[in-house]
């Protein structure tokens, strides 16, 4: 994850090889297209799954359709039907509330990404921009929180959490990351070291203070930057599961992964209610998918021109 | 790490900004903007030291000094000395989990950097398609649960697509997620689907470093396509190659998601991995002490392998001059 470095730089320009369709090319393209199919498929059959019914699915596994177009599996993930329904349909009967859950998700994924990201940036600032004793030796100090994986600091971070008193809430998941992480730290600090220092300079010599020029020069100036992260952030942070599973144990706190797991740890007698689990996978997923489509272009080329040099 | 962006290399090295160098009277000591700098450096970077000091340099301290006590969340953390480590050494599902683990990691890893490479060539040398770029990065867009789930129901032993697929054609369905053999195979496989895309933009991204004129020249030489991966392409991005090498297998070896929506460490701990079963330990059987001793032993693994890696691969060297 600790790699994207984006930059707004624009793709050298390459000519496409002259297209003269060899045996070379041609096999190239197969293979290409068979590596789109294995990327693409499992979306389709969470959408053909989830639109079918559970006794559908058991005596026609392999249609391509949908079985017995329905909506069940939606209405059993988000709760709209009675337990009674719910099991004579293969579902398990014990309600989930997939409404609170996408709420909560998208609370601690806005409040992470948001706080997050701005005092990352503040901080990015104070290293880029201003000059003050003991700088680098912080700057130093906070690179080498890049070589701390996740995974160390998640137990005693639970063992802090608990003490603070705020497990089981929404604060305590975010918390964490709520401040910052190096790595947003270091992406922002590289694109404000290459804001030019006349743009500041013109800035102080019309009367503005540096909180000023911090909102209303630089930031601006990084908006493109400050996106990508926002949203590669906010991917993160939805898609997390591990941290929220420990933190968190009942509805008041629970966010789509975890409440993913409950889902399917909730086997009714039938056997897995695959409807309603690929439906409630679609409900979990869908949020990331628009959020993608509207962003595809700076997300794609943020990772690829990151420039790991 | 070395995480560069599109900024010249002349401004890279921390510190010395360049403007001190041209402006110095600014900066100088006594000028009232530096002491105003500092009050203001102080109040922006308060958030950020905040964050780093509690929850990510404190946590990591106290992770080591937990790995030497007695704690169970409830009683005060008993100082036991090299106990945990000693319970370790001599506990045969850790080193079953650590084995599992570094199965998975191979696997993993082995298959996700071929198939990103040649994902990555592809993409350059076939198409600039920004569209292509898009689909292959979808399923990153996934999490870990949601890959799961779908890969669980796909790979089905009774009803599953794949499962119903390999019937067609006339083999032994696979109970690829119950079978201890398929278990960590499989689950790796999942990864690889979800991650591949990422990896492959990046190496991506190492291959728009290489001048079109070098592909160009070798053409007029007569050099196939393979002859021009091997002399060029693979020689210029194996530095980028070994810096996502290492990312990509520090990521892989915390391995948990997963693992927890598909097998939950089964059948008879065939994928219990390293990062699961320092869970079980701590929330299962509420012995923070021996996860937090294994927790260090994950991190010593950690930075073994990225000091040897970037040692064997030198990968701060770039033949690209």
């Amino acid at each position: 994850m600790a790699t994207v470095t984006a930059t707004t730089a624009t793709p050298p320009t390459i000519h496409p090889a002259r297209r003269r369709l060899s045996l070379g090319r041609a096999a190239a393209w197969a293979v290409m297209g068979l590596i789109i199919l294995i990327t693409l498929l499992p979306f389709y059959w969470i959408l053909r799954t989830a639109l079918s019914t559970n006794a559908g699915l058991s005596s026609d596994p392999n249609s391509l359709l949908p079985v017995d177009l329905t909506g069940g599996g939606f209405e059993r993930a988000l709760g709209l039907q009675s337990a009674k329904e719910a099991i004579a349909q293969g579902g398990a009967g014990g309600g989930l509330d997939f409404w609170r859950y996408l709420l909560n998700s998208m609370i601690v994924s806005t409040l992470i990404a948001g706080c997050q990201i701005f005092f990352s940036a503040m901080a990015a600032y104070a290293f880029a921009r201003l000059r003050w004793r003991g700088r680098d030796k912080v700057f130093g100090l906070f690179l080498a929180g890049l070589m701390v994986p996740t995974i160390f600091t998640l137990l005693p971070n639970f063992v802090l959490i608990k003490q603070l008193h705020l497990v089981d809430t929404l604060l305590g998941i975010a918390l964490p990351t709520l401040f910052m992480t190096p790595f947003a730290v270091f992406f922002l600090r590289q694109f404000f070291m290459n804001i030019p220092r006349e743009v500041e300079e013109a800035a102080l010599l019309d009367g503005a203070g540096k909180v000023k020029i911090f909102f209303r020069v630089i930031l601006p100036m990084a908006s493109t930057p400050i996106i990508t992260l926002s949203v590669l952030t906010y991917i993160t942070a939805w898609n997390d599961y591990f941290w929220p599973l420990m933190v968190s144990y009942s509805d008041s706190s629970r966010v789509l992964t975890v409440a993913l797991a409950v889902f399917r740890a909730q086997n009714p007698q039938t056997g897995t209610d695959w409807s309603g689990l690929m439906a409630a996978t679609l409900i979990a997923a869908l949020p990331m998918l628009v959020l993608f489509a509207c962003f595809a272009r700076r997300i794609v080329s943020s990772v690829s021109f990151t420039g790991i040099k | 790490m070395t995480i560069a962006s599109s900024s010249p290399p002349s401004r890279l090295p921390l510190g010395s900004a360049e403007g001190a160098r041209t402006k110095p009277r600014t900066y100088r000591a006594g000028a009232g903007d530096n002491r105003g700098d500092g009050r203001l450096a102080a109040v922006f970077i308060a958030p950020a030291l905040l964050g780093f000091l509690v929850f990510l340099l404190w946590p990591t301290l106290r992770g080591i000094y937990l790995s030497f006590t007695r704690f169970n969340l409830l009683t005060p953390a008993e100082w036991v000395g090299l106990d945990n480590y000693v319970r370790m050494v001599n506990d045969p599902i850790f080193w079953n989990s650590l084995w599992v683990t570094v199965e998975y990691v191979v696997i993993n890893i082995g298959i996700q950097t071929v198939a990103a490479l040649a994902i990555a060539v592809l993409l350059q040398r076939l198409t600039q398609s920004a569209l292509l770029r898009g689909i292959v990065l979808t399923p990153y867009l996934m999490s870990n649960v949601v890959a799961g789930l779908v890969w669980l129901w796909i790979l089905d032993t009774q009803l599953g697509i794949g499962n119903e697929i390999i019937s067609a054609i006339g083999f032994d369905r696979i109970p690829f997620l119950a079978d201890e053999t398929w278990a960590i195979p499989t689950i790796a496989l999942i990864n690889v689907w979800r991650h591949v895309g990422y990896t492959a933009l990046l190496l991506f991204a190492g291959l728009q470093a290489i001048p079109n004129d070098m592909y160009e020249a070798a053409k007029v030489d007569g050099a196939s396509e393979w002859r021009m991966f091997w002399r060029i392409t693979m020689p210029l991005l194996r530095p980028v190659l070994a810096v996502v090498l290492i990312m990509t297998m520090i990521g892989s070896f915390q391995v948990f998601d997963t693992v927890a929506v598909t097998t939950a460490g089964g059948p008879a701990n065939a994928t219990n991995v390293l990062q699961f079963y320092i869970y079980g330990s701590a929330f299962g059987r509420f012995q923070f002490g021996y996860a937090s001793a294994m927790s260090v032993a994950l991190l010593i693994v950690l930075s073994a392998i990225t000091v040897l890696q970037y040692r064997l691969t030198r990968a701060g060297q770039t033949d690209l001059g």
